[in-house]
């Protein structure tokens, strides 16, 4: 006979909602971990799916996503020419917010190299790649869109042509993807009385300098926006990324493109290495000791409950032991019967969990060892936590049995 | 040879506190029950009936004195001669004023538990305390939790798993207190049968003097002195 599950059995609504309880608790702990992991693959999803072998970056940063990095157009070309690169390709990405029907829309926007690069490595869910160098985006569908609707960013307007699914960036922003000089239309747009004024001012400044009163046409030049404006504007793409030829040695490409003196470069792995440790380190051992802080907490409350299930059985045991139960059937009782709430707060976190983390802003990837790992601390918590009560039920007396 | 007594106590003393707080709960109470003998145990309250009772269960331990159960010294003075906790789960059986049952078993569970703790477990358990139960009177009511039986009910629930592993020693405190009359009379019948049918030593502590020719001898008790009524009438 297995005086814990009868036990259970007899107090089933009181035991139940008390393992909801925990398993509230534990499904914090069970996010945290989830929150965490999406973390890491939300960080380098990016990296992983784009697949360069090399990025190449700004002198002295960590870009382009752990911090932002600017490098010239050009640099494509040179990265191109380096023996072992099969290609090369510009890379843009930036974080945008702006209004679109009224709600606030944030998303990071990534630039493909058109016409090499079409996003056809994209995860579509449904839709396409891009067929057009223009005016054409692919989301991924936490931004909210459907197919075919039409999105003002900037004075153009886009097109839905694609849905992804899993592209978010390590902000948890939902990617956007566009063509370059689409992406570098969207942020560098100025809007027109901005525009005017610079342009005046440019004109204004152009009238005390005699290169422009010699040379009328560059006048006309003054008129472009200063993105366009080659010779005074800042580089525009965040990074070039290269796909190196399968025979190529990746570190000795590396170490020739980092003999140059204007650009950093990293492999895919220091570039995910990079992210990770500089973007999620902190949210990381932020979330762990929160973690821990949980477990903590969830394996006090249990034991003060076990404990509280314990004193409300004292009589019994009493009985028990003037039955001449030994003390191990007394421990058994208390053990099983705090694994049974442990396990059976755990099985309520795994399904409402499974329930409620898809609805969380950012993404909960739960993963089986995580969820062994929490198994066995649960376990462990679980027999801890009935120390207390089993500590109580050993100093029973039999004779508590012929009080009252 | 002689048969061994069922129980036998000798010199039995028992203090509670120390120094200024000392109480002399029992003063040398020798006692014996014979196998087969329904024995009573009187006396107004705190006259130290329920402590001898617990000491010859071997609940709590004298200050001195000796205690044998079915001829083992088990308990000499403050030493302790056997595991008094396996001891007391092989010979004796316990009935109390109340019922005592475990209150999320049933009243075969209850019954079905005391077998369980010696070892008879399963289908034998079930069939055993099934029998008892029936013959007790309460067959009909083996499912149910002890809170859906009645005061008469669960006492005899109570009894059925005192007698469940045939102990050589029955203890009774009070058993009758929260019954009706003619349920009293039935419980106080029921422990003569058992220690007549089962050779075994009974004693029942009770304040009632209504059923005292059912028992083949009687105890007194006063102040912590235990002597034997001559007379049972």
């Amino acid at each position: 006979m297995n005086l814990a599950f009868k036990d259970v059995r007899q107090n089933l609504g009181r035991f139940g909602l008390t393992a909801l309880g925990i398993g509230m608790m534990l499904m914090m702990v069970m996010g945290m971990a989830g929150i965490y992991r999406g973390l890491i693959e939300d960080a380098i999803l990016v990296v992983d799916r784009i697949g360069g072998d090399i990025w190449v970056v700004q002198k002295n940063t960590r870009g382009p996503f752990a911090e932002i990095s600017r490098v010239p157009k050009t640099l494509v070309y040179r990265v191109q020419a380096v023996p072992g690169v099969d290609s090369a390709r510009e890379f843009v990405f930036h974080t945008i917010q702006r209004q679109v029907d009224g709600k606030s829309l944030r998303m990071s926007v990534l630039g493909l190299s058109w016409p090499t690069d079409k996003g056809e490595w994209l995860p579509l869910i449904s839709g396409r790649a891009l067929s057009r160098n223009h005016f054409e985006i692919i989301v991924d569908r936490t931004l909210g869109f459907r197919l075919d609707d039409r999105i003002l960013l900037g004075k153009d307007i886009y097109r839905v042509v694609g849905i992804t699914s899993g592209m978010v960036s390590s902000g948890g922003d939902g990617i956007a993807v566009v063509t370059v000089s689409d992406s570098q239309a969207i942020q560098f747009d100025t809007v027109g009385e901005a525009l005017r004024l610079e342009r005046s001012a440019r004109e204004r400044r152009a009238t005390d300098v005699d290169i422009f009163l010699n040379q009328p046409n560059l006048m006309e030049q003054l008129s472009l926006p200063a993105s366009s404006l080659p010779a005074v504007s800042s580089p525009q793409i965040s990074a070039v990324i290269a796909r190196l030829a399968p025979e190529a040695n990746v570190e000795k490409v590396k170490a020739v493109i980092a003999n140059w003196g204007d650009v950093s470069v990293y492999t895919r792995d220091g570039q995910e290495e990079l992210l990770l440790q500089g973007m999620v380190d902190k949210a990381r051992r932020q979330l762990g000791m929160f973690r821990m802080l949980l477990t903590i907490i969830a394996a006090v409350v249990m034991a003060l409950i076990l404990y509280t299930m314990t004193l409300d059985k004292l009589h019994s045991i009493a009985l028990l032991k003037l039955l001449g139960a030994p003390d191990s059937t007394i421990l058994m009782m208390l053990v099983q019967q705090a694994i049974v709430l442990g396990t059976t707060g755990y099985a309520f976190a795994l399904l409402i969990g499974r329930q409620l983390f898809p609805y969380f802003p950012r993404r909960v990837v739960i993963t089986t060892p995580d969820l062994l790992q929490l198994f066995v601390i649960v376990l462990g918590i679980s027999v801890l936590s009935s120390l207390l009560g089993i500590w109580r039920a050993f100093r029973v007396k039999p004779t508590e049995a012929l009080m009252g | 040879m002689s048969e061994p007594l069922a129980i036998e106590t000798f010199k039995i003393n028992k203090t509670y506190g120390i120094g200024r707080t000392e109480v002399l709960a029992l003063r040398e109470a020798s006692l014996q029950v014979q196998k087969g003998q329904v024995v009573a145990l009187l006396g107004p309250s705190g006259s130290g009936k329920s402590t001898l009772l617990t000491i010859i269960g071997l609940v709590i331990p004298p200050t001195s004195g000796q205690v044998r159960i079915d001829g083992n010294l088990v308990v000499d003075g403050s030493s302790i001669t056997t595991n008094l906790r396996t001891f007391r789960r092989r010979h004796i059986g316990f009935v109390f004023q109340k019922a005592n049952l475990i209150p999320f078993l049933t009243a075969s569970e209850n019954v079905e538990i005391a077998l369980q703790l010696n070892g008879v477990v399963g289908q034998r358990a079930r069939a055993r305390a099934r029998e008892l139960l029936v013959e007790f009177g309460v067959g009909e009511r083996s499912y149910d939790l002890p809170f859906r039986l009645s005061g008469g009910e669960q006492q005899r629930v109570a009894i059925a798993r005192a007698l469940a592993n045939s102990p050589q020693v029955i203890l009774a405190d009070e058993p009758t207190a929260a019954l009706d009359s003619q349920r009293a009379r039935q419980v106080m019948e029921l422990f003569a049968k058992i220690a007549h049918d089962q050779n075994a030593g009974v004693i029942v502590v009770t304040h009632d003097h209504r059923f005292l020719e059912i028992f083949d001898k009687i105890y007194e008790m006063e102040d912590g002195v235990l002597h034997e009524r001559v007379s049972v009438q």
